[in-house]
């Protein structure tokens, strides 16, 4: 699958994206990367209905460039970042709030792929109670320590009270400074930071990150490794899912249900760990193919494979049958098919609502095209038991592709392609159980100067304050669950 | 019901650990040791070659490994088997941040122990049950999935006392995750002052401890030490249920003593 480059002026940019939606095309992103000091280059992402992701780049002043959210609705909360990371104004953004940086000079940002930033950059939390005060509304804040085990973010309901309330998102607590991090490490430290931008998909993200540093160097991954990566990728899928199966789970006071599925997530994990060293598959994918086989002989792998199915599948038949649980789910947190299919919504949130898409299947990567996965694609009612069910139908498919990936595998052959790259940039991607993951990694001489990660998270959180049509104060928790997204991608 | 009677299965899942040791936390590395004791000619050049300088050069060229640095990448291992091995082992947490170098202590015996006394001092009260406040100061989201672990029928840290709780006001124990984000040092601060006195603080994982990758962002400080009076230093990235089940239990002078890593 390739990627296509083209150029256009940033006056122009809207409504080219524009018509390539109306064509049907899904806007799948938008960075930007520093020029000079005075200049950056904007380049959006646009999938292409079963094909490869077409680039377009225009480079625009550092100081403001026409806004492309008015035309282009999904680009809201990119160019909030845009604006968080270079102090670029968008003329005409409907609320250019700060999302994951509120600093209070736009001159001093990080301003990826150009020089080093400062040491320093302490978020400023004036900047946003200006703005919210500054509104008029009335708010209530939850977070961004949140009870129970889970990571930081805060999110301030609006106008409660009303029918429809509104959501602020505020991930910024936990910025890591993930794009300046990237720059000027090699391929190798590249990877590493990748495995750790959202770590429970890592593998996803590693993949994603590897597919795009691939593209320069025009070798093709031995299949054995095609087929290693596969095998990682679906477990992680597996892990994540039954995470969200058991958070719906507690949040509905399944207490049997939390302690079953939290078992049965254990066991994946152990049997990632037995297979690579790691519980969380880091250090497998590396650019090029895997760095070994699978550490386990293919018997004992199947073998256990067998007793966790044994063991999880009527725990998922009974779920599905338990109706005080199905009865909490359906019609809740509903992201209606349009919405959906407008924002260009990811992974099971977007399925759930009807958007047939699925990289493993749209825009197949190593031993996918082989093993021919099966896409979920006959929900549509949008709400949380819908995202539910298609996780349910993932897990079964997740552990075919993994036996198949498991026979086919013949470890005999080279793991791995030598991988020097071009001077040039590389697009990247990978269907994270949270959805499609996307990498742009830039390279001159061996050394990334700009790598940025778009995670699922980031996409789809942007849709989850629109969902809420009941009391958000008891659907909050099933709501967030169903949605099944780290913070970690979302803040970087 | 039919949930009930599946629950009556749970009870042979449950490790024994600490009262004995679990077959499981020796089967996967936990932590990189110094195999070679002796000076390295190439010292220098061999530190170089860890991503987040756990791997120091002594001016004499012994090498040391920082395990509060080290993010378990595994490449030190493959560049320099000659050098350096994992080890596996659940009891990698320690008291002292110090101790977390390897192989040689820079901290004497007594300094050691006065502080597992001091601490000791402090935990009294907490020895049968303990409430766990946790909070993320920029993790990656992996180090909350081995936490909430914890609570999952294999550890099923309950049956040791151990539990989580939702409000800093009856919280003993905080455990902090995450390299630690400018934008989580106020938020911090607010849940450490609204705890009750005294308070055990666990630094969950390398991020926490050092920053790990991302010492050295600008937007994280290195580690939650800065900001929190850290009481325990657990490793690994993240760190593994049975290395913070350990490092709780360091806390509250309930470790096992014998099923540590050797040094
Ligand atoms: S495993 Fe990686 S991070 Fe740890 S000491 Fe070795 S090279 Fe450094």
């Amino acid at each position: 699958m390739t990627t296509s480059w083209t150029e256009t002026s940033p006056t122009a940019l809207a409504e080219r994206l524009r018509a390539g939606r109306d064509a049907g095309r899904r806007f799948a992103g938008l960075y930007a990367t520093a020029v000079d000091a005075s200049h950056l280059r904007l380049t959006a992402l646009m999938a292409t209905p079963g094909g490869g992701i077409d680039a377009v780049d225009a480079l625009a002043p550092a100081a403001r460039y026409p806004a492309l959210t008015p035309r282009l609705p999904a680009a809201f909360w990119y160019e909030r970042v845009i604006h968080d990371l270079f102090g670029t104004i968008p003329d005409g953004h409907p609320r250019l709030d700060p999302l994951i940086l509120p600093l209070p000079d736009d001159a001093t940002r990080p301003r990826p792929g150009g020089a080093p930033c400062p040491a320093a950059l302490d978020p400023d939390d004036h900047v946003l109670a200006r703005r919210v005060l500054g509104t008029g509304l009335c708010t209530i804040p939850h977070g961004p320590v949140r009870s129970g085990v889970m990571e930081s973010v805060e999110y301030l309901v609006e106008t409660p009270g009303e029918d429809i309330p509104h959501l602020q998102i505020r991930p910024y607590y936990k910025h890591r400074g993930v794009e300046k991090r990237f720059e000027g490490l090699d391929l190798a430290g590249g990877l590493l930071v990748a495995e750790r931008v959202e770590g429970v998909a890592t593998v996803a993200h590693a993949l994603a990150y590897a597919h795009a540093v691939e593209a320069l160097c025009g070798v093709p991954v031995p299949p054995a490794a095609g087929l290693i990566r596969v095998l990682h990728a679906e477990l992680e899928r597996i892990a994540n899912h039954l995470d969200v199966v058991l958070r719906l789970c507690d949040a509905a006071g399944l207490g049997v249900a939390v302690a079953r599925f939290g078992w049965h997530k254990e066991r994946i994990l152990r049997l990632v760990g037995r297979l690579c060293g790691s519980r969380f598959g880091r250090g497998v994918v590396i650019p090029g193919g895997v760095s070994g086989p699978p550490r386990l002989s293919h018997t004992a792998l199947g073998a256990e494979l067998d007793r966790i199915r044994a063991a999880l599948d009527p725990d998922l038949r009974l779920l599905l049958v338990t109706s005080s649980f199905l009865d909490r789910l359906r019609g809740t947190g509903p992201l209606p098919p349009a919405r959906a299919d407008e924002h260009g919504a990811l992974g099971p949130v977007g399925r759930a609502s009807g958007c047939r898409d699925d990289d493993r299947v749209s825009r197949g990567y190593d031993a996918y095209p082989l093993l021919g996965p099966a896409m979920v694609d006959d929900v549509d009612t949008g709400d949380a038991l819908a995202r539910l069910r298609v996780r349910v139908r993932e897990i079964d498919e997740s552990f075919r592709l993994i036996r198949a990936a498991a026979d086919r595998l013949d470890t005999t052959g080279p793991l791995a392609a030598p991988c020097t790259p071009d001077d040039g940039r590389g697009i990247g991607w990978a269907e994270a159980a949270q959805g499609e993951v996307l990498y742009a990694v830039h390279v001159t001489g061996g050394r990334i100067t700009r790598c940025a990660p778009r995670s699922a998270s980031f996409h789809n959180l942007a849709l989850f304050g629109e969902v809420f049509t009941g009391d958000i104060l008891t659907d909050f928790p099933f709501v967030e669950a169903s949605f099944g997204l780290s913070i970690a991608g979302v803040a970087l | 019901m039919m949930w009930l009677l599946r629950g009556l299965r749970n009870g042979v899942l449950t490790t024994r650990y600490p009262a004995r040791p679990d077959p499981y936390q020796n089967s996967f590395p936990a932590a990189v040791a110094v195999t070679d004791a002796g000076r390295q000619p190439d010292a220098e050049q061999v530190a170089d070659g860890c991503p987040t300088g756990a791997i120091q050069a002594a001016p004499d060229g012994r090498l040391f490994v920082d395990r509060g640095r080290c993010i378990l990448c595994g490449a030190c291992v493959r560049a320099r088997p000659d050098l350096f091995a994992w080890q596996p082992g659940a009891a990698t947490a320690t008291a002292h941040r110090g101790t977390l170098v390897v192989p040689e202590s820079t901290e004497t015996d007594e300094s050691l122990a006065a502080l597992r006394a001091a601490l000791a001092a402090r935990v009294r009260r907490l020895r049968r049950s303990v409430h766990v406040r946790h909070v993320d100061a920029g993790s990656d989201g992996s180090d909350e999935w081995e936490v909430n672990a914890l609570f999952n029928p294999v550890y099923d840290v309950a049956r040791l006392g151990i539990f989580l709780t939702a409000s800093p006001r009856h919280a003993d124990l905080l455990l902090v995750t995450g390299a630690g984000a400018r934008g989580m040092t106020e938020p911090l601060r607010r849940t450490l002052d609204a705890m009750p006195r005294p308070i055990v603080v666990i630094a969950a994982g390398t991020d926490a401890i050092s920053g790990g990758l991302f010492a050295g962002s600008y937007a994280t400080l290195p580690g939650v030490g800065d900001t929190l009076p850290v009481d325990v230093w657990a490793p690994g990235n993240p760190a593994s249920p049975f290395t913070l089940l350990h490092a709780i239990l360091l806390a509250l002078g309930r470790a096992p003593t014998d099923a540590g890593v050797r040094r």
